[in-house]
């Protein structure tokens, strides 16, 4: 049974997306995208370090041509910097599909989606797909599908803060009211919040931290494999209703 | 020589295409992109394009990164 998801017209068998830092050394992250069975990854893009450049380099451990790189922008500020990222992005890996964050403060990491919608509406324009780190408003949500985005990432809980998913309500809004995939981007922590994030009915969640900084990175990509799979199927098969007070699984007729 | 900014920091080159910088600084040309005075310089024209003085120059290319 084949459960795939799309986005601007390229289907993925996975639904979860990894980040590639804070890893302790690339076998290590190599090992942790195998096992999160990921087909997507996140990447940053920076100055090339001009004094070794023997240095050893992502693509030399996590090949762009079995696994898609996502360029992302975190770390810009502003709409300027992050569409110049993403212009050298593609020049770099000759893609169009990139992960649009524009942050507005380091603190709490939040977005800032004035410049989130302003960078939307020139990288579409540009020909880019971008994939859109937001705030959890169904309304913003709402606008930057309507700028360009080809899908919508609000964030769970703070980026890297592992607090699991703090807004249900309105990332279910979110997902009810979307027309493009919805994709839970920050905020798990541990298997279980990715499940709930599925359960939301969310196509996909993407994570780095809660991978990352496990005490095993490669068994915790499994878990959140796993925890994945199984929230997207309860939400496929409908969970059950709840009720206030117990109700028996046996029957009551025949009691000795 | 030509003084350009390459990277953010001030660095004295040989004069010569942006390809033939890439390459004295030890760099795989499919790996990196270029910025040029805040514009894009397109892969296949990196050979063509020559390096003027005053020139600023950014070098980049994918690293590990998260959300």
């Amino acid at each position: 049974m084949t459960d795939q998801w799309s986005v601007a017209g390229r289907s993925f068998t996975s639904r979860l997306i990894v980040g590639t830092g804070k890893y302790q050394d690339f076998e290590q992250n190599a090992a942790a995208v195998a096992a999160s069975g990921a087909e997507i990854v996140t990447v940053a893009v920076r100055r090339v370090n001009v004094t070794d450049p023997n240095a050893p380099m992502l693509t030399d451990y996590i090949d762009p041509k079995k696994i898609t790189y996502l360029p992302n922008t975190a770390g810009c500020f502003n709409a300027d910097d992050a569409i110049r990222t993403l212009r050298l992005a593609r020049e770099a890996g000759g893609w169009d599909l990139v992960k649009l964050e524009v942050l507005g403060e380091a603190k709490t990491l939040y977005p800032n989606m004035r410049e989130t919608l302003e960078a939307t509406e020139v990288l579409a324009k540009e020909g880019f797909l971008p994939m859109v780190y937001c705030v959890d408003d169904p309304i913003a949500a709402k606008q930057l599908e309507d700028a360009g985005a080809v899908a919508v990432m609000p964030l769970g809980a703070p980026i890297g803060s592992g607090l699991g998913i703090q807004n249900r309500v309105t990332i279910r809004l979110i997902v009810e009211g979307a027309s493009v995939p919805v994709l839970v981007d920050a905020g798990v922590g541990t298997a279980s919040d990715a499940a709930v994030a599925m359960e939301l009915g969310c196509d996909g969640v993407l994570m780095n931290t809660a991978i990352a900084e496990a005490k095993d990175p490669i068994r915790m990509a499994r878990a959140m494999r796993l925890a994945v799979e199984g929230g997207r199927d309860a939400y496929l098969a409908g969970r059950m209703g709840q009720r206030r007070y117990a109700d028996p699984s046996s029957p009551l007729a025949g009691l000795i | 020589m030509i003084s350009i900014v390459l990277n953010g920091e001030p660095r004295q080159v040989r004069e010569g295409s942006i390809a033939d910088l890439v390459a004295s600084l030890g760099l795989d040309v499919k790996k990196v992109a270029v910025e040029r005075n805040r514009d894009i310089v397109a892969r296949s024209t990196l050979a063509d394009v020559m390096l003027v003085d005053g020139d600023a120059l950014e070098i980049v290319h994918f690293v590990g990164g998260g959300c």
